[in-house]
């Protein structure tokens, strides 16, 4: 689904990503950890495709497609979704209406009709049920006056509108407590299929309690300097990075 | 070196000239009046930058164009059919229609509605109702204020006149289309005096559109007198060809307890210059002046606002919004004065802006002149862009730049907009917004209430209706 390799992104001109490689399959969840600037973030914004990054060698293919090649809107329309670590606020704009223009573009991407009114109605009820928001959240404008959790949960609703075929979650676990990081780690294993797959970007091994991570990678001065199965996560929050910094030098 | 202006000289021998014709109209006292006004206009003759109120207003190059001005009614060949069938759907209006600066006589010039309302023609006011005229009638503008503020009291002829009596509510909403169409460019000065008695209530949505595409200038004084417990809705829409300038100075005077919310909706225009002046008179009166600019082109806007707290417990609140494009350029300036026993005034002021690429221009200037101590007010000025993160996130979920910039746009006007009470109106005007943000708005070939286009009869990728 999401083939990554020999991946170099510079941010004014000093290197963030420097040589990563990256295999994802339909049906897996992977997760990537590492340390605070290790281009965790970089990697989830260049694949999304938000402006400033200078991709200097590499390439990213997605279900056959070059996606730097592809606007942002066009990458979403191919079925990329990104998780805002930050979900921005967007007063005026209502959710409603910010979800049914996008799904209304997707379905005219696919060649689809405007989702008929019902339908819509109850794919936002289904979407709210999942991710325990309430409908007042999705009345109002987006992300406006939503508290911390309350933004994360609204990321995993638009996930589920949306329906991707990749997810990337960039520190969705960042600024939850238990419970909100329970509802949220519910919501994105309901939506796993094997028609679609998930990057889970976090910097604890907490959210990997309750999504559980097919394969664990490592991301180190912009590369991926160990892959493993959830046993790897387990290891890295019992020994800490330094153990993998020691290992690397 | 701009030649002086060729437009003064013109003015001030057509107004000796013409001067049996102007005055043939006019009650005992508006003569002295007409005279002082012209003696003003010699002395401070049009505004130029010089000026701190006209410092980023240049209108000097409009006044070496050549106009014409007429001294009586003329009816062109418009069917005025359409005009008067314009009409919203579940809004009940009465349509009062000036043309080329003179009142359309239909059936009758002066129309007292069975509620004691009484709504037409200025002109013809003055002759049937001169003591009721002359009782307010340049007590609440301020002639000596500009030059062109004298020159319209000197010239003034004809406008609308509407008084609603104590405790009326008029029964409809007014709905007054100011029609330029003529085949020589034209100056057009109106007059219009609305009174307002005790406990009356008024809606009033005020269009100026222009049909052709001369090169037009319009300047004209609105007086409102708001008596006790008055209540007005007042709705300017602008929508003028690109060529047109319109001057359009407004003076509101309320009473005890009265109640004013007026917009200024500017769509369209080659240049456009609103002069807002509201004087809270009496204790527990309250004005909201809102406004929202969207211009392109080359086009200008400018609005300024003056609002006078004259007496204490009074409360007033401006919020005025633009997007700004291409070379166009945009004026804020707010006044508000708080006089030294107006204590307890409570008034806020915000003026914010889009600008969507660097040719476009903004000069914003808030202006707060307070001399009571016991206030308060505040007041706040931005200029930005579309927000880039905002706009990457909605493209991040599927939606094309164009339409997540309508979103983004939509979504700042809403605001301006979203404080409409009149449901139906607020539906159309949402319409004539969405419209001008695609490109879509012409200048219509009806009023700009036009009913012909609605939205409705159009297909759109995005539907932008829920926000």
């Amino acid at each position: 689904m999401l083939s990554i390799k020999n991946l170099h992104v510079a941010i004014d001109g000093k290197e963030i990503i420097r040589g990563l490689d990256l295999e994802v399959k339909a049906g897996e969840v992977h997760a990537i950890m590492g340390p605070n600037g290790t281009g965790k973030s970089t990697l989830a914004s260049v694949i999304a495709g938000k402006e400033g990054y200078d991709v200097t060698d590499g390439e990213i293919i997605f279900n056959g497609k070059d996606l730097l090649e592809l606007p942002t809107e066009e990458r979403a329309l191919e079925g990329i979704f990104l998780g805002f670590q930050y979900p921005v606020e967007i007063p005026g704009v209502s959710m409603t209406n910010f979800m049914r223009t996008a799904l209304n573009e997707q379905r005219k991407y696919h060649g689809l009709d405007p989702i008929p009114a019902g339908e819509f109605l109850e794919r936002m009820e289904n979407a709210r049920k999942l991710v325990e928001i309430h409908d007042k959240l999705t009345n109002r404008s987006v992300n406006e006056g939503f508290s911390g959790g309350e933004k994360k949960r609204n990321e995993i609703f638009q996930m589920a509108m949306l329906e991707p075929t990749l997810s990337i979650l960039d520190e969705t676990d960042s600024g939850l407590d238990i419970d909100a990081l329970k509802v949220v780690a519910k919501g994105v294993n309901d939506l796993k299929s094997d028609k679609n797959a998930t990057i889970v970007i976090t910097h604890y091994q907490r959210l990997l309690d309750y999504i559980v991570p097919d394969f664990v990678h490592v991301l180190f001065e912009g590369k991926i300097v160990k892959s493993g199965d959830k046993e790897l996560a387990m290891e890295l929050e019992e020994k800490g990075y330094e153990w993998l910094k020691a290992e690397t030098v | 070196m701009i030649a002086e202006s060729t437009l003064k000289e013109k003015v001030t021998s057509l107004y000796q000239s013409n001067k049996d014709k102007i005055v043939s109209n006019d009650p005992p006292g508006m003569e002295t009046i007409r005279q002082q006004s012209f003696e003003d206009f010699l002395k401070l003759d049009f505004p130029t930058p010089k000026l701190e109120k006209w410092k980023n207003t240049d209108i000097r190059k409009l006044l070496q164009r050549d106009y014409q001005i007429l001294f009586g009614p003329e009816n062109g060949d418009l069917d005025l059919d359409k005009i008067f069938h314009c009409e919203v759907p579940d809004f009940d209006t009465e349509i009062i229609s000036l043309y080329n600066g003179w009142y359309i006589y239909r059936d009758k010039p002066l129309t007292t509605l069975p509620n004691g309302t009484i709504i037409g023609s200025f002109a013809r006011a003055l002759q049937e109702y001169p003591d009721l005229v002359m009782k307010h009638y340049n007590k609440y503008a301020k002639s000596d204020l500009n030059g062109l503020n004298a020159l319209n009291t000197a010239y003034a002829q004809d406008g609308v006149f509407i008084y609603v009596p104590d405790g009326v509510e008029a029964y409809k909403t007014i709905q007054m289309v100011n029609i330029l169409n003529k085949e020589d460019n034209l100056l057009v000065q109106n007059r219009n005096l609305v009174i307002m008695g005790k406990n009356a209530k008024l809606t009033l949505v005020h269009c100026d559109d222009s049909h052709n595409f001369k090169s037009s200038l319009t300047n004209t004084i609105t007086e409102v007198f708001m008596d006790e417990g008055a209540n007005m809705k007042h709705y300017k829409l602008q929508n003028l060809n690109n060529d047109t300038s319109l001057i359009n100075t407004s003076f509101f005077h309320q009473e005890k307890d009265s109640n004013l919310s007026t917009f200024a909706i500017s769509l369209n225009g080659g240049l456009i210059r609103n002069d807002i002046h509201v004087r809270l008179n009496g204790e527990g009166s309250h004005a909201d002046v809102m406004g929202l600019y969207l211009m392109d082109k080359e086009q200008h806007v400018d609005n300024h606002v003056f609002i006078d707290h004259a007496v204490p417990n009074c409360t007033s609140n401006e919020l005025f919004k633009g997007i700004i494009d291409d070379h166009a350029t945009a004026v804020f300036n707010g006044h508000i004065l708080v006089r030294k026993d107006a204590q307890k005034t409570n008034a806020y002021q915000t003026n914010r802006n889009i600008i969507l690429n660097d040719k476009a221009t903004v000069n914003t200037k808030p202006f707060l002149e307070i001399y009571a101590d016991d206030v308060k007010c505040s007041h706040g000025a931005t200029v930005g862009q579309i927000d880039n993160d905002a706009l990457f996130y909605i493209k991040s979920r599927g939606i094309s730049e164009y339409n997540a910039k309508l979103l983004l746009m939509y979504a700042f006007a809403a605001e301006v907009i979203n404080q409409i009470t009149i449901d139906p109106l607020k539906v159309r005007i949402d319409d004539l917004v969405k419209k001008r943000l695609r490109g879509e708005l012409a200048v219509c070939d009806q009023c700009v209430l036009n009913c012909k286009n609605q939205e409705k009869t159009y297909e759109f990728k995005i539907d932008m209706s829920k926000l």
